[in-house]
């Protein structure tokens, strides 16, 4: 028995857009970068949910194959970027991202 | 031989190519044997076809090489006519062009850029070829605009120098002038006929009845090109100074092929130019004013190719006066002899200035008939064709266009006998100022008179040969001869052939020769009077003349004229748009727009404040707009 | 009966947890709600018969992404005194566009039309062996330029981590 049959498809809708939204919410919450990027993932794992839901909804295992992409990309994304977040805390001793502001007028 | 025709363009291209890319770094024999051999197969080739002509009955032969053009309605192949107007052409161009290169390895052996002057001579050669041998006007106008790149190349071949830079940037505006001209004619032609092929046009034209106002006009635009080309009044101006480039440049394009280009076109257009007869009356009398024109001012000029120059478009004079009283085959037949004994002598130019190491001014020579005897004779029987000596090559074509203009209008033939009887004048009063009395140089000069190398007196004697027989393929049937070359050019000219009305009885012909003689005698005498027994020398640099004569040595003041008249208006009123609607009007807009948006700009950029979280904030704003607008 | 209370109960923790992501004042507190959240989700897949992916998920996210995070916060000493914090108007105003967001995300879902599914329900989806067969059969170039991706990823990031570079 899936969930899928006995859950309307809105449902997921609904909350995936709130995951998502609150991901965004925490990207204009907080200034300190490390949640700001764990605010992305979590709107990246809105998606992903979205993704599956539909793969289910429509019997179609090319959503879920999307998702492995989708984590890849993450995972690369993650590496790379506290890769950088430790490089600007070596230099900068703080990871607020008010402090990246020189590349203005 | 026929179908290798597109091999005789190709040789001197590759030639071209060659010498233009790697002509550095060959030797110079290289250069010499690749420059001179690609011309001599040319000439070969011109040579198989010519015969093969002769011997065959089908006179007109196109040769489709590749499509050229297609657009639309138009489609223009790229195909080679041969017929004998073109098979004359090309053994003209490829003959004197050969002999020309062979007199250039020893005349410019010396230069730095002797393998630059090679590459240019090919392309000149393979640009004058594709002149004379494209099926259409199009393919002309190709090769009519690269022999005017090439004149502009080879005019300023010793870019160095700033004089002859402006000499050769006044040749190719003149040029110009006249080529808007002749594309102005091919267009309309086009928009007349709707082709442009030579075979096309001239089949429709028969249609026409003589004196169509479209002929005209056509006939008179691709005229004006000719004048351009040819150096005609009043766009002459530039040939004169053109004499800037290297000599055997002068000899070969200013004297021999290019210069000759706008007889070939009317020659191929004789249809269009024989159903307009106003347009024929222009082409004489302005043929023959500068015939006249020309031969005055070289009464008086002092440089040896200022006098060869004016001579040229003297001459050039005599064969449009031919075309426009219809003596189209004594046009052809005086391009050939015109070819031989002025590139004969401007090659014996050639040799006295590399003789005099660099002089070229007439009061400073003399006696040089001791130091130069193969110099001095040939120049002498090229001075003889020039002339029309009896027997000799100029005397039968400039016979054939007396005859021709004495036919048409007995006013033009005295003109035209005057203009000759200033030829013979000039003529020897340079061979006598030049070869004869006492040397008038320097003494370092003096010093290093001595003949030229084999490599230029060898093209000189075979020229002089040319020179001599040269008229022998044009005796007039009043002397008992066959005139072979009318027969060959028959085809060619057969559809104008209603105009020439009948030919003069031989008693008018005898009568006209013996005035012919007599008027170069009488010219002989006097120049031998003055320059041999009175050892007159012309004044100095800077010496009070008479009035006329002044006006004479100063060539009419018709380049001040055309400075004060056209240049200096245009000058000035360039610099007024410049300074009023360029600096202030143009300028201003430009750089009002540019100072705009540099305010602006500074203005909008303060909004980039460098805080991710506004640049965020912003973009979620946008979107939820966005997504707004789609839901409303 | 079951599956829909499971659903509920699991959306609820999901967006509980997700909330507290954002509103937690320790980072480290942050990085344990997101890792619950990120439970949740993988109870979702489960709940969609996508059985793999739920264990890859943890895997992936909860174990490998995550500990990553708690590893360089740890290596940067974050706590809830060094944590930044914006201006109480300028937090309000986040909340009003986050809010103003989701409205009009909901609000254009609402409008829009429901695909109906043109295949029959296949529970087995979600299994191994479907997937695999999908990945390498329709989507073998992506995953082969995906490796290349985290290939240079992992130099990425062994280049950014050194202590200086050349």
């Amino acid at each position: 028995m899936s969930a899928i049959q006995v859950i309307p498809i809105n449902m997921y809708l609904l909350l995936s857009t709130v995951l998502f939204t609150i991901g965004v919410l925490g990207v204009l919450f907080r200034r300190n970068a490390i949640i700001i990027f764990m605010s992305v993932e979590l709107m990246l794992n809105a998606i992903n949910l979205l993704l599956v839901a539909f793969s289910s909804y429509l019997s179609d295992g090319k959503g879920q194959v999307f998702v492995f992409f989708i984590m890849a990309v993450a995972a690369a994304e993650v590496a790379v970027g506290l890769a950088i977040l430790m490089m600007v805390y070596r230099n900068t001793k703080s990871t607020d991202i008010n402090i990246l502001n020189k590349l203005k007028w | 031989m026929i179908n290798l025709v597109w091999l005789v363009p190709l040789l001197p291209l590759i030639g071209f190519v060659i010498l233009g890319l790697f002509g550095k770094k060959l030797s110079k024999g290289l250069v010499s044997i690749i420059g001179c051999g690609s011309i001599l197969g040319a000439f070969a080739i011109s040579l198989g076809i010519f015969f093969q002509l002769i011997g065959q009955a089908e006179k007109s032969i196109t040769i489709d090489l590749f499509s050229w053009i297609t657009a639309g309605q138009l489609s223009i192949p790229f195909s080679f006519l041969i017929d004998p107007l073109s098979s004359l052409f090309l053994l003209i161009i490829t003959g004197i062009g050969f002999l020309i290169h062979v007199y250039s390895t020893g005349y410019m052996s010396h230069d730095e850029g002797f393998a630059r002057f090679f590459a240019y001579l090919n392309l000149f050669i393979f640009f004058m070829l594709l002149l004379v041998l494209g099926s259409n006007y199009l393919i002309m106008f190709v090769g009519w605009e690269g022999v005017g790149l090439c004149s502009y190349l080879l005019i300023g071949f010793w870019f160095k120098n700033t004089a002859y830079n402006n000499a050769a940037k006044k040749a190719f505006v003149m040029n110009r002038i006249g080529d808007l001209g002749f594309l102005l004619g091919i267009i309309l032609i086009y928009v007349t006929f709707g082709s442009i092929a030579y075979h096309d046009v001239f089949l429709l034209a028969k249609n026409f009845t003589s004196g169509n106002p479209i002929l005209t006009a056509i006939t008179l635009l691709l005229f004006v090109g000719a004048i351009g080309k040819s150096a005609q009044l009043p766009l002459y101006t530039w040939l004169p100074d053109a004499m800037a480039g290297p000599t055997p440049v002068s000899a070969l394009i200013h004297a021999a092929t290019m210069v000759t280009a706008g007889i070939y076109m009317i020659a191929r257009s004789n249809i269009l130019f024989t159903l307009s007869p106003i347009s024929m009356e222009v082409v004489a009398i302005v043929g023959v004013c500068t015939a006249l024109f020309a031969a005055t001012i070289g009464l008086a000029q002092n440089d040896i190719k200022k006098v060869l120059a004016y001579s040229t478009v003297s001459q050039l004079g005599f064969m449009f006066l031919a075309l426009g009283v219809g003596a189209y085959t004594g046009a052809v037949f005086h391009v050939m002899t015109h070819a031989f004994f002025k590139a004969l002598l401007f090659l014996g130019a050639g040799s006295v200035i590399h003789a005099m190491s660099g002089g070229q001014d007439i009061r400073e020579m003399g006696g040089l008939k001791k130091y130069l005897p193969v110099t001095h004779l040939t120049f002498l029987l090229g001075t003889l064709a020039i002339v029309g000596f009896p027997g000799f090559s100029g005397f039968f074509s400039k016979d054939e266009i007396l005859a021709g203009a004495f036919e048409h209008n007995k006013l033009l033939w005295f003109l035209g006998i005057s203009a000759a009887a200033m030829t013979t004048f000039y003529m020897f009063r340079l061979y006598f100022l030049t070869f004869s009395g006492d040397f008038r140089g320097s003494k370092h000069q003096s010093d290093h008179l001595h003949e030229s190398p084999k490599s230029m007196t060898i093209p000189l004697m075979i020229l002089a040969g040319l020179s001599v027989v040269g008229g022998l393929v044009g005796i007039p049937k009043a002397l008992g001869g066959t005139h072979f070359l009318e027969e060959f050019l028959s085809p060619v000219f057969e559809d104008s052939s209603f105009r020439i009305i009948s030919h003069l009885p031989h008693e008018t012909e005898y009568l006209l020769m013996g005035i012919a003689i007599s008027v170069m005698a009488i010219a002989l005498y006097f120049a031998h009077k003055v320059y041999v027994k009175n050892k007159t020398i012309p004044a100095a640099e800077g010496e009070e003349l008479q009035p006329l004569h002044q006006l004479v040595y100063k060539k009419y003041f018709v380049d001040e004229l055309y400075n004060t008249l056209i240049t200096q208006p245009l000058d000035f009123i360039s610099n007024g748009l410049f300074k009023v609607i360029d600096n202030q009007f143009v300028d201003g807009i430009v750089n009002g727009i540019g100072k705009a948006v540099n305010w602006t700009s500074s203005k909008v950029r303060l909004a980039q404040t460098g805080n991710i979280g506004f640049y965020v904030f912003v973009m979620v704003i946008s979107i939820a707009l966005i997504l707004f607008t789609r839901i409303m | 009966m079951i599956t829909t209370y499971l659903f509920y109960f699991l959306s609820f923790l999901a967006i509980m947890c997700a909330l507290m992501v954002v509103f937690s004042k320790n980072p480290v507190h942050s990085v344990l709600y997101l890792v619950l959240t990120f439970f949740t989700i993988a109870g979702h897949y489960v709940l969609l018969n996508a059985q793999f992916l739920a264990a890859v998920h943890v895997i992936v996210y909860a174990g490998a992404i995550m500990v990553l995070f708690l590893f360089v916060i740890m290596l940067m000493n974050l706590n809830k005194d060094t944590e930044p914090h914006k201006k109480p108007w300028l937090k309000f105003s986040a909340a009003i566009a986050s809010g103003l967001l989701l409205v009009v995300l909901v609000g254009s879902l609402k409008g829009a039309e429901t695909i109906v599914p043109t295949n029959a329900f296949n529970p087995n989806i979600g299994l191994i062996e479907n997937l695999g067969k999908t990945l390498f059969h329709d989507f073998l170039l992506p995953f082969e330029v995906s490796s290349i991706l985290l290939l240079v990823a992992m130099v990425g990031a062994v280049m950014l981590g050194k202590k200086s570079i050349k």
